[in-house]
């Protein structure tokens, strides 16, 4: 494919394209910044091929993910497109890109915050989750579950708002 | 096809419709629960548990599908297949009960999966061991909510540790079954398809006595009587559940979300 200018094209223009499609439940975040898209290809009959990782095996977000990425990708002039759904290596949080994290934290999310090496770091919550919003270390898990498969619940006892922390799988 | 092959393909089939209908029913059980907790962050807890299990039932069941290659999607093995064909542990059907039955049947549940998703990921199916390294992170957070709720409630109020108590007393005969070798078991294992029973159950009997141990409860002693789940015979209450989670294409087949 690297001989082929016009496909190279086509993948550069797909990443940019997939740059605006968005985590329906974390606006904020594209499906890039989230480390979904895995692989971009075009094959040799011109379909690009899209491997996407799914993130939770049970998000219902994904269904809706998938879709938009499909027709952002037509809408830019990228159809016919196929979309793989990659199991192996697992999606992890690891994948969040940097500006992803900056992005989080922003829209008041406390972005992973270990690297998950070890299956170890899933048993504890993570030792300091700093508040999104005053940044105070003083925080506390109130529930491994939130609003999301993705997200636990947080609160700081700096600022005594509840917040919500992107869990590190 | 030969015959031994055959033997194979139909065992294969049979072992990812245990684990699949296990997480399903699971799933559909603590489905109920949603706006029923006791409080609203087990509430999310239960409803986010219930979500990955169905999710991981999906994955198991498309792959199932594809094994048989007879043409049967995920929702036709979900919601056209009768109780007699369902695969699941009688332990997961097991009705949700009070606060500390629910959590009991999780951890027992959780304990399972958690070492079996462990070893898994090695299996010689591939696809399998795709689903299982994706499952097991799941599982690793519903193991740490069950246990660390079995141990708020054994070594909580003598309230609750009497309830846990009698939950533990009252599950514990069908975890038996999880551990019932059959020729298809030996099959399996052989192939690298699926875990040596008799490993499992010493990794799992040790993990969940770590966790009775903290909860400050007592193991019940073993019992003779034996469920199979895992050849299709259930308790009544699967039935009840079929009925609920399969009315819609039931009554309306072929219907399309």
């Amino acid at each position: 494919m690297v001989a082929n200018p016009a496909a190279a094209a086509a993948v550069v223009h797909a990443w940019t394209a997939l740059q605006d499609v968005m985590d329906p439940e974390i606006p904020v975040l594209s499906v890039v910044d989230l480390g979904l898209i895995r692989r971009l290809e075009v094959d040799g009959a011109g379909t690009l091929e899209v491997d996407l990782a799914p993130t939770y095996s049970g998000c219902p977000a994904m269904a809706v993910i998938r879709g938009a990425v499909e027709t952002a990708l037509r809408a830019a002039g990228l159809g016919p497109v196929r979309i793989n759904d990659v199991l192996a290596p697992a999606w992890t949080s690891d994948w969040l890109s940097a500006e992803g994290r900056q992005k989080l934290l922003r829209y008041g999310i406390a972005p992973p915050v270990t690297a998950v090496d070890t299956p170890r770091g899933i048993w504890r919550a993570p030792t300091i989750v700093r508040c999104p919003r005053c940044d105070s270390a003083s925080t506390e898990e109130l529930s491994h579950f939130g609003s999301t498969p993705c997200k636990a619940l947080y609160r700081c006892q700096g600022c005594l708002e509840p917040f919500e922390h992107f869990k590190c799988i | 096809m030969s015959a031994a092959a055959d033997e194979l393909g139909i065992a294969h089939f049979d072992y990812l419709l245990q684990l699949a209908d296990t997480s399903l029913v699971l799933g559909q059980r603590l489905g109920e629960l949603i706006g029923h907790a006791p409080a609203l962050e087990e509430d999310l807890g239960l409803a986010n548990i219930a979500l990955d299990l169905i999710g991981q039932a999906r994955l198991l069941l498309s792959h199932a599908g594809a094994i048989e290659a007879r043409g049967r999607t995920e929702d036709q093995l979900a919601f056209l297949r009768t109780q007699d064909e369902f695969r699941n542990l009688v332990l997961a059907e097991q009705p949700n009960g009070d606060f500390a039955c629910t959590i009991t049947r999780q951890l027992l549940i959780d304990a399972w999966q958690l070492e079996l998703h462990e070893w898994l990921q090695q299996s010689s199916d591939a696809q399998l061991a795709a689903i299982a390294a994706k499952a097991i992170k799941e599982t690793r957070y519903h193991f740490r909510f069950s246990a660390s709720w079995l141990v708020r409630l054994g070594d909580g109020t003598a309230e609750s540790r009497q309830r846990a108590q009698q939950a533990l007393q009252q599950l514990w005969p069908y975890t038996r079954e999880m551990f019932e070798e059959q020729e298809a078991d030996r099959l399996l294992a052989r192939e690298g398809v699926a875990p040596p029973l008799a490993a499992l159950e010493s990794a799992w009997r040790a993990r969940v006595a770590g966790v009775l141990g903290e909860a400050t409860l007592e193991q019940p002693a073993a019992t003779p009587y034996r469920w199979h789940g895992r050849r299709g015979v259930h308790s009544e209450h699967l039935g009840h559940l079929l009925a609920e989670m399969q009315y819609l294409q039931r009554a309306y087949p072929g219907a399309q979300w």
